[in-house]
């Protein structure tokens, strides 16, 4: 089956979701029901580190687009960090770049909401 | 690059749980017959959204009913055909052209199809007899885009 995992950790007011494996319509619902915990716990900053994420379809990137506008309602954010060459031109091919503030490195995305109120 | 026609098949029930073996399917096709690891790539992803489509859309996500996928190689390229036999969609009247004000509008349907016709150099859509089959090619010489529908 296709390996897909989350792996969540907070650092202060921040939570980074950690994706791994293949996002693809079959392991999207695992990532959906991780943002769904953070917004239902009001924690609306939030990273996805995607330096493990090996694939992504647009399953995939249908989640980040079904709770951007409440968490963004919210003042929070959904930012990215350290995605590979291969899901940075799915992102490039639909423009996600104009849309999500996308780091190299999760440090930079962290710092971004220290120094920012978005 | 090929000397002559080569076809290959799967017929896999229509469960996303299988996403993954039609990718490995195609993938370790186009990786033999020479593609590089972009064009790789831009073949599975088209052909896991063309299935993604089938699965969720053309069967209503029915579970098991049937997806046929054949890959149809030839000295000038790489078609795969993907044939269902559920609701057919108006494929032709599903159309994106400015993804900064779709995004903008925070849509999210219809990026399958939008992918699938940026990636291939070729998208078509038929329906007959109860069948619905999309059919993507790409060329093995890096050819401009013909006939894009």
């Amino acid at each position: 089956m296709s390996e897909f995992e989350v792996k969540r950790k907070d650092i202060d007011d921040i939570s980074v979701l950690n994706l791994k494996g293949y996002l693809d319509a079959h392991t999207a619902s695992e990532f959906e029901s991780a943002l769904e915990d953070l917004v239902c716990e009001d924690r609306v900053k939030i990273i996805v580190n995607l330096s493990d994420l090996v694939y992504i379809s647009s399953a995939g990137l249908g989640v980040f687009m079904g709770f951007i506008e409440d968490i963004r309602k919210k003042n929070g954010d959904i930012k990215m960090a350290e995605p590979s060459k291969k899901v940075m031109r799915v992102f490039e091919l639909l423009g996600f770049q104009v849309l999500y503030q996308i780091f190299d490195s999760e440090q930079e995305a962290i710092e971004k909401y220290d120094t920012s109120n978005n | 690059m090929i000397d002559k026609v080569k076809n290959y098949q799967l017929k896999i029930p229509s469960n996303t749980e299988n996403l993954e073996i039609i990718r490995n399917f195609v993938s370790e096709i186009a990786r033999k017959v020479g593609f590089k690891n972009d064009d790789i790539h831009k073949i599975e992803l088209a052909v896991d959204e063309a299935c993604t489509n089938v699965i969720q859309h053309a069967y209503k996500e029915k579970g098991d009913l049937p997806i046929d996928i054949a890959v149809k190689l030839d000295y000038k390229k790489f078609s795969v055909i993907i044939t269902d036999r559920g609701e057919g969609f108006k494929f032709e009247d599903i159309n994106i052209p400015d993804m900064e004000e779709y995004l903008a509008e925070l849509k999210v349907g219809g990026l399958g199809i939008y992918l699938m016709k940026t990636l291939m150099d070729e998208v078509d859509y038929k329906k007959s007899d109860g069948k619905n089959q999309v059919k993507m090619v790409k060329y093995f010489l890096d050819k401009k885009k013909k006939n894009k529908k």
